[in-house]
């Protein structure tokens, strides 16, 4: 049988606002799947997003949802998850979103290890407003904000995840949705912060100044930097600079999520616990 | 009324108010002179099952108050200058998808990072405006210790009835001084507590911003079966983006009426001495204490004067200070600031011969210097 995404779809606020062949629609698609695997009540779950062409990611869900202001989705999903630590809590940014105005609560909320599902939709550039540089612009590229080329250093969102100390930590493109829908899966099953990066096209916006003017030449642009996780371990150091890994890149069944924890300082100030202390950690610093 | 006696001080009693009117989140960061509150808080909350965060930074805060709101939780954030400057942005969106919490701001000696340690009114114009954009402020101002809790727990009625943020400002003098109040009983406040409306319908009947055009939204709360969507978007009776002209009108005219039209319930102020008056000073905030101690020398030397203090700063209780201003010929309004609720009195009392007493060196208006201006009026 056909796979009914109406359900979960709010089919009257379409047509979407994303240009032809936009790899968002993908995106939307595999998380619908992804939340049907998981059999989540639509009810028990809050879509958080934040601003840019990500940021109407949660008005086409039918959930619980919430379009923040730009960067803050995880600082929103803190307070929705905090208040209701037995519901599902996802979030949704862009790169500009996640990883600049936004990159102080991504860290924190990877600090934290709190159970949000981050899902940063990275298409290399800032697409609503215009093609402006974003952390994530290759060097080189041209920009609408640097038009000689774009020299700003990049990051590499799941690196900055790892480092940071999100337990759950994925990337996967659009080019594959069978496997984006599995990360994704992965994902939602993991108590603790999982993040997971999402590579889309901007064929509007960055192809068409970088010599991919359509989607399908913007696609096979993200293939040729991407590759399997147990591939790219084999290369070079050199040759790594040129790939971004694809696969589940790290997960901590271990670590303990921060809503659980908090449920210990609860305990402490009802008097059921003695005072939380070093000794109840194994890292010391 | 029954009462207890509490020693303690401002902050820490808006923190306690807090919890007896049913704050089940808060989050904050370090901000001089506020920060007691979120000490307090971080042991109180988790006592009654709610929570207490400490966030990355300001606007981490906010946000995550924001959404604690939204998913039907009472909640409140609490900052000085500085971090009320950092959450305008938000506080923006919070006005637009009408989600009610209370913002408590401990003011402290500005511009920028001013004076940390020392008294101020200088965010009054701030709470007025926050964010970008046309909004309708609703801020009330405790003048003494009782008013720390009583206005705090009052805030949280009144954002769950206008569904929207509440100022509390208070002044580091107030937050920081250590007294005794005679506060009402816990359960008292619990039993004033007026949760935000719900509606009861079918989910496909609800409409969360489809109300009459002097009404705030019915924000259920999440997680219950009624779907919906919050955005800082103009949006439309489903709580969905638009750019449709009229809805975009009939929002922000709801936006104001929904204050406006009820100004009413909003109005709190003091009178003090104001019967025979000949000098009217008005004043706000710890600053009264000192015009009070100041009326009593003057009184005592047979210089009429009374105070009229606002209690809800804004909307400004208009008909009352035109009253008064139409009576009483000398009007000094005497605050810790260039100026910023003369212009107000200027304004609604249409004259332009009103004195003021300004000071914004960070330390308090002595009841010496009121009683100097008066005399020199």
């Amino acid at each position: 049988m056909a796979f009914d995404y109406q359900k979960y779809l709010r089919v009257n606020k379409m047509p979407t606002l994303w240009c032809w062949g936009c790899g968002d629609g993908v995106i939307l698609k595999a998380v619908v799947r992804a939340i049907e695997q998981m059999g989540w009540n639509q009810d028990d779950v809050c879509v958080v997003s934040g601003i840019g062409c990500s940021g109407r990611f949660s008005s086409y869900l039918d959930f619980n949802t919430i379009h923040t202001t730009h960067g803050r989705t995880v600082a929103y999903a803190t307070g929705v998850k905090m208040a209701n630590p037995d519901k599902h809590v996802i979030c949704v940014a862009g790169d500009g979103d996640a990883l600049a105005i936004g990159g102080n609560h991504t860290i924190h909320g990877c600090r934290r290890n709190i159970d949000i599902h981050m899902i940063v939709i990275n298409n290399f550039i800032y697409g609503l407003t215009n093609s402006q540089t974003s952390p994530t612009t290759p060097q080189g590229m041209w920009t609408v904000s640097q038009k000689a080329g774009n020299i700003d250093p990049t990051f590499n969102a799941c690196n900055l995840a790892i480092a940071a100390g999100a337990s759950f930590v994925g990337r996967e493109a659009v080019t594959d949705p069978k496997k984006l829908e599995k990360l994704l899966v992965k994902g939602f099953s993991h108590k603790g912060f999982s993040f997971m990066e999402v590579l889309s096209n901007c064929h509007i916006n960055l192809g068409r100044k970088n010599k991919m003017v359509t989607a399908r030449e913007n696609l096979d642009w993200i293939d040729s930097i991407t590759m399997g996780k147990m591939k790219f371990e084999k290369l070079n150091d050199d040759e790594k600079l040129n790939y971004l890994p694809t696969g589940v890149l790290k997960e901590n069944t271990e670590a303990r999520e921060y809503s659980e924890m908090y449920q210990e300082i609860q305990a402490v100030h009802q008097g059921q616990r003695a005072t939380i202390t070093q000794n109840d950690f194994e890292k010391k610093i | 009324m029954q009462t207890r006696e509490m020693i303690s001080t401002g902050n820490q009693l808006a923190a306690v108010a807090a919890v007896d009117a049913g704050c089940k989140y808060f989050a904050g960061y370090p901000l001089t002179p506020s920060s007691e509150i979120m000490h307090t808080l971080s042991d109180l909350l988790p006592q009654t099952g709610g929570v207490s965060m400490q966030m990355e930074d300001e606007i981490a805060s906010i946000c995550s108050v924001i959404g604690a709101s939204m998913s039907g939780k009472r909640a409140m954030t609490a900052t000085s200058g500085p971090g009320l400057s950092l959450k305008a942005e938000n506080l923006g969106l919070a006005h637009m998808a009408e989600v009610p919490l209370v913002c408590v701001d401990v003011m402290r000696g500005g511009p920028s990072t001013g004076l940390p340690t020392r008294v101020a009114q200088g965010d009054v114009s701030q709470v007025k405006h926050p964010s970008h954009g046309d909004l309708k402020s609703i801020t009330v101002s405790p003048g003494n210790l009782l008013e720390c809790y009583t206005q705090v727990a009052r805030a949280f009625n009144l954002a769950d009835r206008f569904m929207q943020p509440v100022f509390v400002i208070m002044d580091e003098t107030l937050g920081h001084m250590h007294g005794k109040a005679m506060i009402p009983l816990e359960e008292q406040t619990k039993s004033e507590i007026k949760l935000r409306k719900q509606f009861e319908g079918k989910p496909e009947e609800y409409f969360p911003y489809g109300v009459a055009q002097d009404q705030p939204a019915v924000l259920n709360t999440m997680f219950k079966g009624y779907r919906y969507h919050f955005t800082g978007l103009h949006h439309d009776k489903q709580g969905f983006p638009t750019e449709n002209m009229d809805t975009c009108t009939l929002l922000m005219e709801r936006l104001f009426n929904k204050v406006e039209q009820h100004e009413d319930e909003l109005e709190a102020y003091e009178e003090y001495m104001l019967e025979d008056a000949e000098v009217l000073i008005i004043a706000y905030g710890s600053v009264s204490l000192s015009v009070k101690e100041a009326i009593r020398h003057l009184r005592s030397e047979n210089i009429k004067v009374g105070l009229f203090r606002p209690i809800t700063l804004w909307p400004s209780p208009s008909n009352k200070i035109k009253e008064y201003t139409d009576k009483i010929e000398k009007v000094v309004c005497v605050e810790l600031n260039m100026g910023q609720y003369f212009h107000e009195i200027q304004r609604v009392s249409s004259r332009l011969d009103i004195d003021g007493l300004f000071k914004v060196n960070g330390r308090a208006i002595s009841p010496h210097e009121i009683i100097e201006k008066v005399k020199g009026l």
